[in-house]
């Protein structure tokens, strides 16, 4: 539509200017200006420049105002180790506690979350009786409109010790005495229940909505006849949805799943008042962690050295290039998704 | 029958049995996994409307806090706050959003378009407290004080996307013969925007830009270093203070919105933290009324696109 | 307009019956789409179902394998008796029936799998895990549908990556890998050109050797070239699809006996 009406205007703006040979100056400018069409194109494009230009700026001014940190530190700032210094007081930092309290409690969100997203994009879109659909769908985009903070007041006072704290005890016994995975469960749970298993349950909670509206949309996109297909075959209803469907939207939800990490990765409030805020050496996910948002918002406004500040925006960079290397990804899976479809319909 | 006929016979009965419990299990789970998702959502709302509920009195909405450790105030700074950070932020996202919008609809596949439905993308995607970042260090830093523009600017960035998108889809739902229609009148393509198109989509565009200043009201982690926080903050005495001593319009404005400010979600942030039981009750209502606030926001922006779409259809 | 309730084929031929629809109506929440249908098809022969658009030909020949019940609000009335078994019982396993009874669809609808991937996935449902049988039934689903010779070298290419008449033949190889009694068609070649056309008809004659086949087709000299027999529906005052004359196809096409059915197949019809 929009071709179209390009075509009809630009038939307007283009054809007119041009066949006129070499009019006064004055004329020519008269004309241009007569429409107004320029200058509102002139307008339109210069605002959009502004808002690419934002987005660089973003990643820019983050580059630019860790710079002493990253000359300071180097690679050794972000590369893993057991026994990590965050020292303001001698200046010397490193962020690698940070990046796995992030990258554990976004994953283990994942974890937990795509199940439960999956089942209700699936009872959502297959199931449920019309009438029920739009507002189980309210409801669960709802979960997404609470805002951070009072989710994480809800965690501190009612979250950790009625639902955390049991969970966590429960599987530092059992999990926690396997050889292998027992140190990703080591106990004990601290007596608050605050811990990376307390952010990543939390996490989860926050990012299905997420998930489940892209997972749902990917199912409403596949197209009826592949249903009709595999149900004429004798297949029963969920054969259906997990031998047809889900590999049929695969790659969708697998975006759907990047979107989510890349929410949970910069989730700041809520994470910072359940995850428990401190750095020690412990990976177990049911001992308090540190995450890389929530360094920045406890630190920052207080940060009084010059390293330290930059120190903290550079854990800010970190997590820009970590969500932008996400979202291009998510774009090019869904991209892949509708270039592919129209294939089917050549008949 | 064939051998196959046999082969398939012998199995499909040996697993019929298996087939169907598994179909009804697997069924009834996605149901059972849909009620387990909403029960934080039920939980928090019914909670926080009984427990904030309590502490909610008139004192609230009018008071400004009382010293630590005493009991009664109210939070009247942090509303002031939020109203006028949201606005700010309001008038910093609409305008340069609703236009790169238009852009976004109308050239959609030349590189420029895409540039700028890429760099959409990336800022819907990053996280709120690196524009925190951002906004410290390109207004607070130069400026060298913490302001409600700041926070209101910082806002605004995380709006942008949400305002770029739903504008541009509601541009493209306004059917082509009524912008054909008025080009044909001979109506310039600017004119054809403004007149036409924009008051077309006008009502899909306002839901669009509440959903978004819900959220933004919510936000917390862009204000921590931007607006900062401010206890003392009384918008009363500032415009008082100010006709008193015959200042002018433009130096009142300066006054209330540059200098930190607090808002609600950031006086719940911090009111959480202390040890002081009155602080958290009333984080409890502070949590009541941004709940209430967004969640009537949302409701009523779904009903209203519901009913229009409704009657657009049919 | 006099409405014939019952109408029996005036040449009954010596062949066995497989299906029998006694007194079907179909009702679509209030609206009753299909009213009072009759019909006896013959084992091993084809039967099409010709007519206007939006007669109920497509309802009809859902209703052999159930697949209207997939349209909410859907309800179906009378009784389609399948050797015996009457398909519309509520006891009735609806997954087996499917199997039973086997669909080709309007448009190829292959899934987004390999070619061989697409044919083994019925196979596979009912348990058949071993290579070996897998890999025979493949082959022979394939050279039944006439498409082996055409794939044998490219088995796990993506059934996309075939022609539309191709695709269409993979369907049916498909439908054929579950070894079903009766094939349901459903327009197959409506939107196929002339010549893959012309393939899946040749087929169908191939195919009616080992299975019933019941066609719907809005092509009557698709109709007239390969079915036996010919069931003509037309919609009543109500809108509801009715059954109004059912006979060997040469003679519907050569001296119907309701003055409706002679304007249609001769082009009068408005």
């Amino acid at each position: 539509m929009w071709k179209h009406w390009q075509a009809v205007s630009g038939g307007i703006v283009n054809k007119k200017i041009k066949p006129a040979l070499k009019p006064n100056r004055i004329l020519r400018l008269h004309r241009i200006f007569r429409h107004g069409d320029r200058p509102w194109q002139g307008l339109i494009m210069v605002v959009s420049i502004f808002i690419i230009v934002l987005m660089a700026a973003i990643g820019w001014m983050l580059w630019r105002e860790s710079s002493g940190a990253r000359f300071t530190f180097g690679w050794n700032f972000l590369a893993p180790t057991t026994n990590a210094s965050w020292d303001p007081v001698n200046d010397h930092f490193q962020a690698w506690p940070f990046i796995y309290g992030t990258l554990l409690t976004s994953l283990f969100a994942i974890i937990i979350a795509l199940p439960i997203s999956l089942g209700i994009a699936i009872f959502l879109v297959e199931l449920c009786p019309a009438w029920l659909r739009t507002p189980l769908t309210w409801m669960v985009e709802l979960l997404a409109a609470i805002p951070s903070v009072v989710y994480g007041l809800w965690g501190i006072f009612i979250f950790l010790p009625v639902v955390v704290t049991p969970i966590g005890s429960f599987l530092a016994e059992t999990l926690g005495n396997f050889p292998v995975i027992g140190a990703l469960f080591a106990g004990p749970m601290s007596a608050s229940g605050a811990s990376r298993l307390a952010a990543s349950l939390i996490l989860a909670i926050m990012i299905i909505p997420t998930i489940a509206a892209v997972t749902r949309d990917v199912f409403l996109a596949i197209p009826n006849s592949q249903r009709e297909a595999s149900l004429a075959l004798g297949s029963t209803r969920w054969e259906t949805i997990w031998k047809v469907l889900i590999p049929y939207g695969l790659s969708g939800i697998l975006g759907a799943v990047i979107l989510g990490l890349g929410r949970a990765l910069g989730e700041t409030m809520a994470v910072t008042m359940v995850i428990g805020n401190s750095i020690e050496g412990s990976l177990s996910l049911l001992r308090p962690g540190y995450s890389m948002a929530s360094v920045i918002a406890n630190e920052f406004a207080e940060a009084v050295s010059k390293l330290h500040n930059q120190a903290l925006v550079e854990v800010g960079l970190a997590l820009f290039v970590m969500t932008l290397l996400l979202n291009i990804l998510a774009r090019f899976l869904v991209w892949r998704v509708a270039s592919r479809t129209p294939q089917e319909v050549r008949a | 029958m064939t051998r196959f006929g046999k082969l398939l016979n012998q199995n499909r009965i040996a697993h019929a049995r298996k087939r169907k419990t598994g179909n009804k299990v697997m069924l009834s789970l996605t149901g059972v996994l849909t009620a387990l998702a909403l029960v934080p959502l039920v939980w928090i709302i019914v909670y926080v409307i009984l427990r904030g509920g309590k502490s909610i009195n008139l004192d609230f909405f009018t008071q400004l806090p009382k010293p630590l450790g005493m009991a009664g105030g109210g939070v009247l700074h942090a509303i002031e706050g939020t109203l006028i950070v949201t606005l700010l932020a309001g008038i910093f996202s609409v305008p340069p959003g609703v236009l790169a919008a238009f852009y976004a609809a109308r050239f959609p596949n030349t590189p420029l378009g895409m540039a700028l439905r890429f760099s959409t993308d990336v800022l819907s995607g990053v996280p709120s407290i690196v524009v925190g970042l951002f906004a410290y260090a390109v207004l607070v830093k130069p400026m060298g004080h913490y302001s409600a523009l700041a926070g209101g600017a910082a806002l605004a960035v995380l709006m942008l996307p949400t305002i770029i998108r739903t504008t541009e889809e509601m541009l493209k739902l306004v059917p082509h013969t009524l912008r054909e229609g008025s080009l044909a009148l001979g109506a310039s393509e600017w004119k054809t925007s403004l007149s036409v198109l924009f008051p077309a989509a006008l009502n899909g565009i306002f839901t669009g830009f509440l959903l978004a200043l819900a959220r933004a009201a919510g936000e917390t982690a862009p204000l921590l270093f931007t607006t900062l926080g401010n206890e003392r903050y009384d918008l009363k005495a500032i415009i008082s203070g100010g006709v008193q001593s015959h200042q002018g319009f433009f130096q009142i404005l300066d006054r209330i919105v540059n200098q930190p400010v607090d808002s609600l979600p950031l006086t719940l942030w911090k009111y959480a933290q202390q040890p002081y039981p009155e602080r958290i009750e009333q984080a409890w209502a502070v949590a009541l009324v941004l709940m209430l606030l967004v969640l009537i926001v949302n409701i009523t922006a779904r009903v209203w696109i519901q009913v229009r779409t409704r009657r657009m259809e049919g | 307009m006099e409405i014939q309730t019952m109408v029996k084929p005036t040449t009954v031929e010596n062949t066995a019956i497989k299906v029998q629809v006694k007194g079907l109506s179909v009702y679509y929440g209030k609206f009753r789409a299909l009213t009072g249908i009759d019909l006896t098809v013959h084992d091993r022969k084809i039967t099409a179902i010709i007519g206007p658009s939006g007669c109920g030909k497509s309802t009809l020949l859902r209703s052999f394998n159930r697949m209207n019940d997939l349209t909410p609000g859907c309800r179906m009335e009378g009784e389609v008796i399948l050797e015996g078994e009457n398909l519309l019982a509520p006891a009735v396993d609806v997954v087996d029936i499917r199997r039973r009874v086997g669909m080709v669809f309007q448009r190829p609808n292959p899934f987004p799998k390999s070619i061989y991937e697409n044919v083994a996935y019925g196979p596979r449902l009912y348990g058949i895990r071993r290579k070996s049988d897998l890999d025979e039934i493949v082959a022979s689903s394939l050279k039944s549908a006439a498409l082996w010779d055409e794939v044998k070298d490219k088995l796990h290419q993506s059934g996309l990556s075939l022609s539309g008449g191709q695709q269409q033949r993979l369907c049916i190889a498909r439908a054929l890998a579950v070894e079903p009694e009766v094939i349901l068609m459903d327009e197959p070649a409506s939107a196929l050109d002339p010549i893959s056309t012309l393939k899946i008809e040749e087929l169908m004659q191939d195919l009616k050797k080992d299975y019933t086949i019941v066609i719907v087709t809005h092509n009557m000299q698709q109709a007239a070239r390969v079915s036996d027999f010919t069931a003509m529906m037309m919609i009543d005052e109500q809108r509801a699809g009715r059954l109004i004359e059912y006979d060997a196809t040469h003679i519907i096409f050569t001296r119907p006996k309701d003055k409706r059915t002679e304007d249609y197949v001769t082009g009068r019809f408005g």
